[in-house]
Order: structure tokens, then C-alpha cells, then sequence
């Protein structure tokens, strides 16, 4: 059927005017073949293996972009998760190997690379410490090189002691670059129930259901559905529900069709598309704006959690219909630093922490950009990480915990971080101690929901 | 490989703006299958669809539709047909 004028005009404004985009395309690579008992030939075998398979990413993604006239935004790299091939790998191995990533990353011409990472959610194995022995030294001397921690799932249960090791770990890191407003901890996610095709970074990693190499696509679009939204100032909660499930189905086939375009011309199976909305700074690119939209002064304000949970449902409704195979995350994001509306919310009060963690239990992921005050202990930062992953636990959803404490700033300063990362205000945390609930240590068994046989 | 794709011009209406657009069509042999137009509140907005064989063709077009971009202030985009068919066909 022959396209009408109107639905021309409709596609070239969304990208025009309102910021539709690929957030990412990001090729997953197995890396399990890599191991080797000489840590050189380990090095060596990383690198050429991910400069072969992705040393077309970039130049095809931007053809494919230019010929659809849709702009595809990032082009990343997610790789196994580099514990598992670590053998007996020293740390200071574990840090040169994460510098061979980042100049991987940088010959490619490709802004992150995730999978140095660890699945630690039951135990941590010899391998995964030395990995987290390494991680503060290896992410404040990389630039490009991003880090997932598995310390939960429903199935497993807490791994306290993870968590325990991971508010160190993060501030470690925050001290490290202390120079740089503690940028580090922007590259490090702290996970309960992590997908393992997960195309959004920090927390995109290759995990080990997945092929030799796979194609995965995250689209975005919060400008799209937030004027959508605007041309039905009057429409129920009903009718809103319906104009996102519409809007969220376009974003989504236009993603679909650039995905696998940019996989065929790769010779590259098509892995997931996430439905994520995931904002960015641009001016009215914000899902915090979206919920204004819905009806709130202000984000963070009462109704915001009934505003979000309509919001991520419809736009999972209109996404699951568009694509073949949805996966990844697929929610909302809700950064603060890189959306413009959270940043409004918090300076001016309305949007706190605890609303923050509640908002969290009905969109995908959790925690994210979030700049703390630069004192906050390890153990505080291990009670967030426990507390966020308590709620995935319990809701059979992933969360994941992105928080940066900055070092030498205190509640109510401002942190430019940025780039992509965007700016922050700086929250404070709670002032009473969690010391005891972590020194415990041991595991938080796993729920009787994981019971389901 | 016979593709479609849509050429978008949009701009202050002005004497010429037909006439110049769609010579560097036909000078570039390009086949032009549908257009339609209309004015809004004095912005032009032309819609084309061409025939393409070769997708590498249409940043060529690009660069040479630039000048009369910039000549008469407008903005030109080219896209393949399949991108409007996945968002508003099911």
C-alpha cells in the first residue's frame, strides 16, 4: 500500500524534530575460546578476535544510517564476561587485559566496550576475585572499558559478601578519579537478575547462552512519545496508554528494520531488540518530561510511580507487537544525570533517593547516574546495592545499582560528568549506619518465589 | 536491486524550488514515480518517490543537492521507502 504524504511527514519529523534514534547497536562476542595458559597469547587472541569480527561495525552502521535516513547513535561492543577466561591470571594481568579492551575499543572507533565483568550472584570463584581485585585499577586507568556485577537473582539469592566487596570496590574507584569527579563508577553496574543480551551500556555483556557473535539493538525515543503525548492534551489515562502503545510500536519497527539491515550486511545473526526508552540531554528527550506530561508538576512528586508503571507497561504493549525477538532490558531508563526532567526533579526537591528506589520497582533497571555525597561509606553504598537487589530479588526483575559517589562534594552541588553522561546534582545519603547488616556477611537465601518447579 | 526511496523537501516557498530539485533528478537519470506538494502557512513541503538501483546512489544525490540547499535555504533528506514501510505498515 502506497505510503500516504502524511505518514512521511509524520516519520521525517520524529527524526527531525523529535529525536528518534538507535540508541545503539551493539554486537555481542563470544569470547570463550580466548583462554590460554600464556596471559600474551590470551591478550593477543582477545584482540584480534574482536577487531576482526566488529572491524565493519562502525562504517556500516553509518551507511545503513545514511541510506534510512535514521541516525544510529552508538556502535558497542559487548564481549564474555572476562572472569570466565581469566585462568590464573594475576591482577595485574586482569588490568593489563582491560587495557587491551579499551585499545581494541579505540582502534574500532567504538565509544564503550562491556563484559568486564563477573557473575558472582551464588559465589565468587578464583577468577571473579582476581577480576574484582582489579576492577577500581582497571576502570580509573581505561577509558572506554565497562563493567557488569552480578551479585543476585531471584533464583540464587544475595550474595552479601559480593555486595559487601562491591561498596569498596566503588569507592575505590571514586577515590582513584577523584580527579575526573569520580567518573569510574560510571562505568561499573552492580546487577540483580542481569539479561545476558542486554544492549544498553555500562551493563551490556555477552552472556554464556549466547552465540559466536550476535547483533543486538536498543531503540530510543522519549522525544517521540513525549509529543505524541502533547497532541492529546485531553485524552484519559486509557487514551494515554493507547497514544505510547501507538508511538512506542513505530520507534520500534523502524529499530527492528535498521537492526537487521546493519546484521545482514555484518553477516551477523540478529540477536534482541530492547524497547528501552532511554533518554538522553537533549531538550524534551526526557521520560522524566513524559511523566510531567501524564499529569505531574514535577517528577518524584505523588503519582509518579502510578505514572511510570502506565508509562513502561504501554511501551512494552506497542514494542513486543513491532519486533520478532524483544530482549535485553526493556523498560524505561530512568538516569538522572543524562535526563534534563530528573535533574529539574531533584533541584527542586520533588525527586528524593527513596523515591528514586520505589520508582525502580515498576521500570526496568534501577539505580543509575545517581551522584552521592563523595563521604558516603563503603558499607552505605553495599546497604543501596543490598536494598536494590532485595527488589529484584523479590520481583523477579532485574535492577542494577550505577551510583557515583564524588569524592570532595557534598548534597546540593552540581557534577558535570560530561558527554553522553550528563550532569548531576549530588544526593546525600541516609546519615544512620548499615555497618552490621553488612559485616555479616553470608548470602540472603533465595526467595520462596524462586521455588517454581 | 530496484529500491525505492523518498526524497523530502522541505523550506520557505520561493520561485524555483520544483524546477531546480527535480533537475538534478533527471540529470542524474533518476526516475521520479510520485510527487505531491503542499503549502503550510508558507512553508513548502514536497514529497517525491524515486526509483534507485543502486543505494549508493543516495548520498551522491546528497552531496549534489547541497548547493540548492544551501542556495535556497532548504532541507533535503533522502531515505529508503522500506523505513516508512516497517513504521506505519503492520
Amino acid at each position: 500500500m502506497a505510503i500516504a504524504f502524511t505518514e512521511i511527514q509524520e516519520t521525517i519529523r520524529m527524526v527531525e524534530m523529535e529525536h528518534l534514534d538507535i540508541r545503539t547497536v551493539t554486537m555481542g562476542i563470544s569470547l570463550r575460546d580466548c583462554g590460554d595458559p600464556d596471559f600474551n597469547k590470551l591478550k593477543e587472541k582477545v584482540f584480534h578476535k574482536i577487531t576482526t569480527y566488529a572491524k565493519d561495525l562502525q562504517a556500516t552502521a553509518n551507511q545503513v544510517a545514511e541510506e534510512y535516513g535514521v541516525p544510529i547513535i552508538n556502535k558497542r561492543i559487548a564481549v564474555s564476561p572476562i572472569a570466565e577466561i581469566l585462568g590464573n591470571a594475576t591482577k595485574e594481568q586482569a588490568i593489563d587485559l582491560a587495557k587491551t579492551l579499551d585499545e581494541a575499543a579505540k582502534q574500532l572507533n567504538i565509544d564503550f566496550i562491556g563484559g568486564y565483568s563477573a557473575l558472582i550472584h551464588k559465589g565468587i570463584a578464583k577468577g571473579d576475585q582476581v577480576l574484582l581485585d582489579a576492577l577500581p585499577d582497571a576502570l580509573s586507568q581505561t577509558e572506554r572499558v565497562c563493567s557488569s556485577i552480578s551479585v543476585a537473582t531471584t533464583r540464587t539469592g544475595i550474595n552479601m559478601d559480593a555486595v559487601a566487596q562491591m561498596g569498596q570496590i566503588i569507592k575505590k574507584t571514586a577515590h582513584l578519579t577523584a580527579d575526573q569527579n569520580s567518573i569510574g563508577c560510571a562505568k561499573l553496574v552492580v546487577f540483580c537478575n542481569p539479561v545476558e543480551d542486554n544492549p544498553f551500556m555500562a551493563g551490556a555483556f555477552h552472556g554464556t547462552g549466547e552465540g559466536e557473535v550476535v547483533l543486538s539493538v536498543g531503540v530510543s525515543g522519549p522525544g517521540v512519545v513525549l509529543n505524541a503525548l502533547k497532541r492529546y492534551p485531553d485524552a484519559d489515562l486509557g487514551g494515554v496508554s493507547d497514544v505510547i502503545k501507538k508511538t512506542a510500536f513505530k520507534i520500534t519497527r523502524a529499530g527492528e528494520l535498521i537492526g537487521r539491515v546493519v546484521a545482514e550486511r555484518l553477516n551477523v545473526p540478529f540477536g534482541i531488540m530492547d524497547l528501552s526508552l532511554a533518554p538522553t540531554n537533549a531538550m524534551n528527550d526526557s521520560v522524566a518530561e513524559i511523566l510531567e506530561e501524564i499529569g505531574l508538576e514535577r517528577v518524584g512528586t505523588h503519582g509518579t510511580i502510578a505514572a511510570l508503571a502506565l508509562m513502561n507497561d504501554a511501551v512494552k504493549k506497542g514494542g513486543s507487537m513491532a519486533s520478532s525477538y524483544v530482549g535485553g532490558l526493556s523498560g524505561a531508563f530512568i538516569p538522572v544525570s543524562e535526563d534534563n526532567g530528573m535533574i529539574r526533579g531533584i533541584e527542586d526537591g520533588a525527586l528524593t533517593l527513596p523515591k528514586l528506589e520505589a520508582m525502580t520497582c515498576v521500570c526496568s533497571v534501577g539505580l543509575d547516574m545517581i551522584a552521592l555525597d563523595g563521604d558516603a561509606s563503603p558499607e552505605t553504598l553495599s546497604a543501596i546495592i543490598a536494598d536494590e537487589a532485595a527488589i529484584g530479588m523479590i520481583n523477579k526483575k532485574t535492577t542494577a545499582v550505577r551510583v557515583i559517589p564524588v569524592i570532595g562534594k557534598k548534597a546540593g552541588d552540581i557534577v558535570e560528568f560530561g558527554g553522553l553522561l550528563g550532569r548531576a546534582p549530588i544526593i546525600g545519603v541516609n546519615h544512620f549506619s548499615s555497618d552490621k547488616l553488612i559485616q555479616r556477611g553470608g548470602r540472603i537465601p533465595a526467595p520462596i518465589q524462586a521455588l517454581t518447579n | 536491486m530496484q529500491k525505492r526511496a523518498v526524497v523530502s523537501v522541505v523550506g520557505k516557498d520561493q520561485v524555483g524550488i520544483i524546477a531546480k530539485v527535480t533537475t538534478i533528478l533527471a540529470d542524474n537519470k533518476v526516475n521520479i514515480s510520485d510527487i505531491s506538494q503542499t503549502i503550510l502557512q508558507d512553508f513548502f513541503t514536497m514529497i517525491m518517490i524515486i526509483d534507485i538501483n543502486d543505494p549508493n546512489k543516495l548520498s551522491e544525490l546528497k552531496q549534489k543537492f547541497e548547493p540548492v540547499e544551501k542556495d535556497l535555504g532548504l532541507k533535503i533528506n533522502i531515505q529508503l521507502e522500506d523505513v516508512f514501510q516497517a513504521i506505519h505498515r503492520v
